[in-house]
């Protein structure tokens, strides 16, 4: 009996906090585009989702190579021209746009979910989980992350953009994770989570209902800003050479017009498009991130 | 309190030396704690790289072994033995036996052996590249700093004017392009298309001589140019980011508005007032921008051509040759550990508000 309501209680509380995100949802939106920074980045952003779901259907990519047509300039029928097998670049950068974009988005997901819930956890717990799992973070975060990737790019055979992903966030929750626990010890000592404490609410029902709304905001900049660091990532690696598991990756064009020989001009205007990609891509999310703090965290503003 | 049945037959005299090493203790508590919690997180990582080094696969061993026994003529079980002694790694051995030979090898200072080429160490290559790496890394630290507490100072006073539009534009581009992409541009450019400046090695090694010669130093800036270009470029962004925010938090103290009432010039108070007390939460910055370029220089020097420890790991990542590559990986984590260390050590004698705090 006991048990029973006690598990009943923790999925109300996990539906409710689910209810009050969809209630909230209009109110949200209107303040979500009250900024210029967050609809310019959310806005490229969105290109490039509506790019990497219609492109390919638009302008298949053909990877038969046809060397009658190599090194072609731009013209009409192929607006970036073609590479070292006569194959379209402006096709392979589309047919890499969801490539990117899925590594993008499901390394942000296990980052923020990572670092989330060990950060609350840690926060919220204290005592000697919290003192673990500090320990834990700072090995992540002193040991340099880049060596690491490529480490674990080479030990393990990358052949989904999930594998990748993983490999990209096993080292890079630590910093959300520590930057989550501060704001959750700061709340917890705030009047309405220790009412909530006093009146024996579960803690199920803390953590989702009152801890999580508060740090949501925080959370979805984040989410953005792991997406940043997922593609710095993943481009990186790929330049190295690794995880060539998708040749039309951006990063995978990249490092391979690089590994043709950049003496060669007509290699450099290959790998002009995908990197120009990816800086108009990051500067996106950089103005998604910057315009929802904005709007999300006034007091924090420092300009 | 543990002390205290020790202390019972103990001397007046080993009862005040007692009491003198607690007070010791106690009054740098500080400098211990954060001595500790670095030997702790050094002795984490060794853990957490040996856990990498089980997922290594375990033929190289065997492969070493079978190179050994080829070159000595001995039999294979003798060349395995030697291939685990020299590479300090035996997938058969259980993990504390296997864990027992890591750490002695570490202790031993030996980092890794190579089993691709013989002679060749982590130990070794960190005694060759480690100065060039250190070299860049230290020199475009501190240039950044200096061009960003400058400019982050300068912007911090004048936030409606143009220079401060242009500083966050400059903050959202280097910060928003990846370092490594900044680096290929700037190659592109400046060693492919113009061919101003080489494009890879740290001296031209045919027409110098190694030492304190002119043309050696030279030959060595002119190569280091670009790599320290774009390392700059990509911290000075961070340093005015951080010092334009530490400057503003300063400029709403009080004693500023004491300043501008007694009638100072805004000269004065940026360089007497402002930078000094806003200099201070910076020093912090200096432990995670070494650890950044640290890391980044795996790939920065891979684009680079520029023969320092980024190079070398990024190299044997990709020939696979695990053993020095986790020595090196090793050694770089204990330097960021070392460095944040002495950046926490060296803070409060800055800032002896911090000790209290």
């Amino acid at each position: 009996m006991m048990n029973k309501t006690h598990s009943t209680s923790r999925f109300s509380a996990v539906g409710a906090f689910f209810q009050g995100l969809g209630s909230s949802a209009a109110r949200g939106c209107r303040k979500f585009f009250s900024n210029g920074k967050t609809i310019a980045g959310f806005a490229i952003l969105a290109f490039f989702v509506l790019v990497a779901v219609f492109g390919p259907l638009i302008f298949p990519y053909d990877p038969d190579t046809d060397m009658a047509s190599a090194y072609l300039m731009p013209s009409w029928e192929h607006p970036f021209g073609t590479d070292w097998l006569g194959r379209d670049v402006f096709r392979q950068v589309i047919a890499g746009t969801g490539s990117v974009l899925e590594i993008a988005f499901y390394s942000a997901v296990f980052t923020v979910v990572l670092g989330t819930v060990l950060g609350i956890v840690s926060g919220y717990l204290g005592g000697w989980v919290d003192k673990v799992i500090m320990a834990v973070t700072n090995i992540f975060l002193s040991i340099p992350s880049f060596p690491i990737y490529l480490l674990l790019a080479a030990i393990v055979t990358i052949n989904t953009p999930v594998s990748l992903s993983v490999i990209i966030s096993i080292w890079s929750w630590a910093g959300l994770c520590r930057a989550v626990r501060v704001q959750i010890m700061s709340l917890k000592e705030r009047d309405f989570i220790q009412i909530c404490s006093v009146m024996h609410m579960s803690k199920a029902h803390i953590i989702f209902k009152e801890l999580l709304p508060n740090v949501f905001s925080y959370i979805a900049i984040n989410f953005v800003m792991a997406m940043r660091n997922a593609i710095m990532a993943s481009v990186g690696i790929m330049l190295v050479g690794l995880a060539a598991y998708d040749p039309t990756n951006w990063g995978a064009i990249i490092n391979a017009a690089r590994t043709k020989g950049l003496m060669n001009v007509k290699n450099i205007y290959i790998l002009l498009y995908p990197l120009l990609c990816i800086v108009v891509f990051q500067i996106s999310t950089l103005l998604l991130a910057n315009g929802l703090d904005e709007t999300l965290n006034p007091r924090l503003k420092v300009m | 309190m543990q002390a205290a049945p020790a202390a019972v037959n103990a001397t007046g005299k080993g009862k005040r030396l007692l009491a003198a090493v607690v007070k010791f203790f106690r009054k740098n508590s500080y400098f211990f704690a954060k001595v500790g919690i670095s030997l702790l997180t050094l002795a984490l990582s060794i853990i957490a790289l040996f856990f990498l080094l089980r997922m290594i696969p375990g033929d190289i061993v065997e492969l070493y072994a079978l190179k050994l026994q080829n070159q000595q003529g001995i039999t294979f079980e003798r060349a395995y033995e030697l291939a685990a002694q020299l590479l300090n790694y035996d997938p058969n051995e259980n993990i504390f036996q296997a864990f027992w030979r890591y750490i002695g090898g570490l202790f031993r200072g030996e980092l890794g052996t190579s089993y691709l080429e013989t002679g060749v160490s982590a130990n070794s290559l960190i005694a060759t590249r480690l100065p060039w790496t250190l070299f860049i890394s230290s020199v475009s630290l501190f240039l950044s700093f200096f061009i960003g507490v400058a400019v982050g100072g300068y912007v911090a006073q004048k936030r409606r004017g143009a220079a401060n539009k242009a500083a966050s534009a400059f903050i959202a581009v280097s910060g928003s392009v990846p370092d490594y992409l900044i680096a290929l541009i700037l190659v592109i450019v400046f060693a492919y298309q113009l061919k101003w400046f080489p494009a890879q090695n740290n001296y031209d090694a045919f027409s110098v001589t190694p030492g304190f010669n002119l043309p050696f130093l030279g030959s060595v800036l002119y190569h280091a140019f670009l790599p320290i270009l774009s390392y700059t470029i990509v911290q000075t962004g961070n340093w005015i980011l951080h010092m334009r925010g530490s400057c503003i938090g300063v400029l709403g103290e009080d004693y500023i508005l004491a300043a501008r009432a007694r009638g100072l010039s805004e000269r004065t108070i940026r360089t007497k007032y402002m930078k000094k007390n806003a200099l201070l939460p910076l020093v912090t910055q200096f432990g995670v921008s070494f650890g950044a370029l640290f890391g980044g220089a795996t790939l920065m020097e891979s684009i680079f051509n520029y023969p320092g420890i980024g190079l070398e790991i990024s190299n044997r990542i990709i020939s696979k040759d695990y053993m020095v590559v986790q020595g090196l990986i090793f050694f770089s984590a204990a330097m960021v550990i070392l460095v944040n260390l002495v950046v926490d050590l060296i803070y409060p004698l800055v800032d002896p508000r911090v000790r209290k705090g």
